[in-house]
């Protein structure tokens, strides 16, 4: 409105300055050099990374691993915002309640008890012993197919939010329109609310992908030590084995990774927005 | 016309069931987990066995002598505190500056406030890390609440940009032209309509701080630890069934506070 309230931004981007671009020019900085002194100028750490095999596999499963649980939490989650944008004003506020649950509880909570449910004595797997569909303890803990199991569970509240958010606003009228002229309930849900409620589900992907990529705690507790993925990578090698440089040069990949697919993505949403308001 | 009426029925029929079961999966898959937590932590043997063989409350006992792990919960609570208070009044100067300004300057702000929710945080983590050593300085309380405002405000600033974005324009207008000043306007008329959408964001923004574990991970030194964590590296060593009884009391924790911020400011609506 006026110059006086563009100042109360002041000191919050003074403190993110400070305490945020800051720390990421320096990171930039030292990724180009071959000491923490900083003495002499390298593309080394860069050369080393893309080189071996080890670092960008490392990188392609992270990426990778962002995609199956992503897709496991639309999946799940279109559903669940579908049948709360219809179900009565005290039924949503109970679902959207236990949706938000997971997030809100401590995630080394959540992981933990997705330890004592994956484990070889696990509840699944007594289950399935009991049920006779296996008759040995299959390895569920320290495999992927869990990390991505506890990762969409973890996160899918951050895919159910945007998409009921633009799925409460769609005109219901539309809906009926479409029934009126003969289309059924199917063909409704692929031509009218699925293109409208698009821009939903981008944004969910966007946050339950950037989320599940960086989840460090849930990566290193359901896929134990042989399992790595990139925090897992920067963190050993930060903390590890003491090479702060070349750590530095991985943080800086992986955040260079996640900013360009953060760009398809919103590029993507931004096309599905014209899309929905032809 | 018979037929394709009943066709039509069928096929509603048939969306529905297939919508209801998805949900009913993914529900029982994202509540049984806080379930088997409370159910284990009251296990009365030495092992996580689930379901537990018997129940006691042995383990919440053992958490009285607890002394590492109580000295963790202390630190997490004084860091989420000083955290949310930062986060708060700095979230709320910023939000009324982004909410009702169109420059350009303020996009770009809007931009760099959020950008920390969609980078990777561990990197972030480590970034401080090597900025605070070049600096001279070493890990601290201070430099670690720091950190984790940049962190957590992105939960206060989109609840209250949200909230501020509904305002009527014209209730300014009539204050003003009431006589109220800049300030007063703020506290008697902005401060209790944005009183909901901020209370939901300073109680994430809490959640956020006393469950942050990748700027903790490099910021915390031996003196400082935090709770989550102290779990993790229980977790990732030995499965001391006290860990049990400390999530099982963080859940009850997280379900208490949470019942309390919907009933005051109606956490489910705050954030649709």
């Amino acid at each position: 409105m006026n110059v006086a309230e563009s100042r109360l931004a002041l000191p919050l981007a003074a403190l993110f300055v400070a305490f945020f671009v800051a720390p990421l020019v320096v990171l930039i900085v030292l990724s180009l050099h071959g000491e923490v002194a900083m003495r002499t100028w390298t593309l080394a750490n860069y050369v080393k990374f893309f080189t071996d095999s080890f670092n960008y596999s490392i990188l392609w499963s992270t990426l990778l691993l962002g995609v199956k649980a992503t897709l496991l939490c639309v999946g799940f989650g279109y559903p669940i915002a579908w049948l709360c944008a219809r179900s009565s004003a005290r039924m949503q506020s109970v679902m959207v309640f236990l949706v938000i649950l997971p997030i809100l509880t401590s995630v080394v909570v959540r992981t933990f008890s997705w330890i004592v449910i994956l484990g070889r004595q696990g509840i699944i797997n007594q289950v399935l012993l009991w049920l006779g569909v296996a008759h040995e303890p299959i390895r569920l803990l320290y495999t992927e197919v869990g990390v991505v199991m506890v990762l969409a569970q973890v996160q899918m509240p951050l895919m159910v939010l945007p998409i009921l958010t633009v799925m409460s606003k769609i005109d219901p009228n539309l809906g009926d329109a479409s029934r009126v002229l003969g289309a059924g309930e199917w063909r409704t849900l692929w031509r009218i609310t699925i293109p409208l409620s698009l821009p939903g589900v981008i944004a969910g992907c966007i946050l339950t992908y950037t989320a599940c990529i960086t989840a460090f705690v849930t990566q290193t507790l359901i896929g134990g030590a042989r399992l790595i993925y990139m925090p897992l990578h920067i963190y050993q090698q930060a903390i590890g084995a003491n090479n702060w440089p070349f750590a530095a040069a991985i943080s800086i990949v992986f955040m260079v990774a996640v900013l360009v697919i953060v760009g398809v993505l919103g590029a993507i949403g931004r096309a599905s927005e014209t899309y929905a308001r032809p | 016309m018979h037929a394709p009426r009943h066709a039509l029925d069928w096929e509603a029929a048939s969306l529905r069931v297939v919508f209801v079961a998805a949900t009913l999966v993914a529900m029982v898959f994202l509540i049984a987990p806080t379930i088997i937590v409370l159910i284990t932590s009251l296990t009365a043997s030495e092992s996580l066995k689930f379901p537990p063989s018997g129940l006691s409350l042995r383990w919440y006992y053992a958490l009285l002598d607890a002394d590492q792990m109580q000295r963790a919960a202390w630190n997490s609570l004084i860091i989420a505190c000083w955290t949310t208070v930062i986060a708060v009044v700095l979230g709320t100067g910023a939000s009324l500056a982004i909410a009702r300004s169109r420059s350009k300057w303020m996009r770009a702000c809007d931009l760099l406030f959020m950008s920390p929710l969609l980078l990777p945080a561990l990197a972030y983590g480590f970034a401080a890390l090597v900025y605070i050593n070049k600096l001279g300085f070493s890990p601290s309380i201070a430099l670690l609440v720091l950190g984790h405002v940049v962190v957590c405000v992105p939960f206060v600033l989109r609840t209250t940009i949200a909230s501020l974005s509904q305002l009527d324009p014209s209730l300014f207008d009539a204050s003003y032209s009431l006589g109220g000043g800049q300030w007063m306007t703020f506290r008697r008329v902005t401060l209790p309509l944005i009183a909901p959408g901020l209370g939901a964001g300073a109680f994430l923004a809490f959640m956020a701080s006393f469950d942050n574990v990748p700027v903790s991970l490099f910021l915390a030194d031996e003196r400082t630890e935090v709770l989550p964590i102290h779990l993790w590296q229980q977790i990732d060593s030995n499965l001391d069934v006290r860990t049990a009884a400390a999530s099982g009391l963080i859940v009850i924790f997280t379900l208490a506070l949470m019942l309390i911020v919907e009933r005051m400011v109606g956490l489910t609506r705050q954030m649709r």
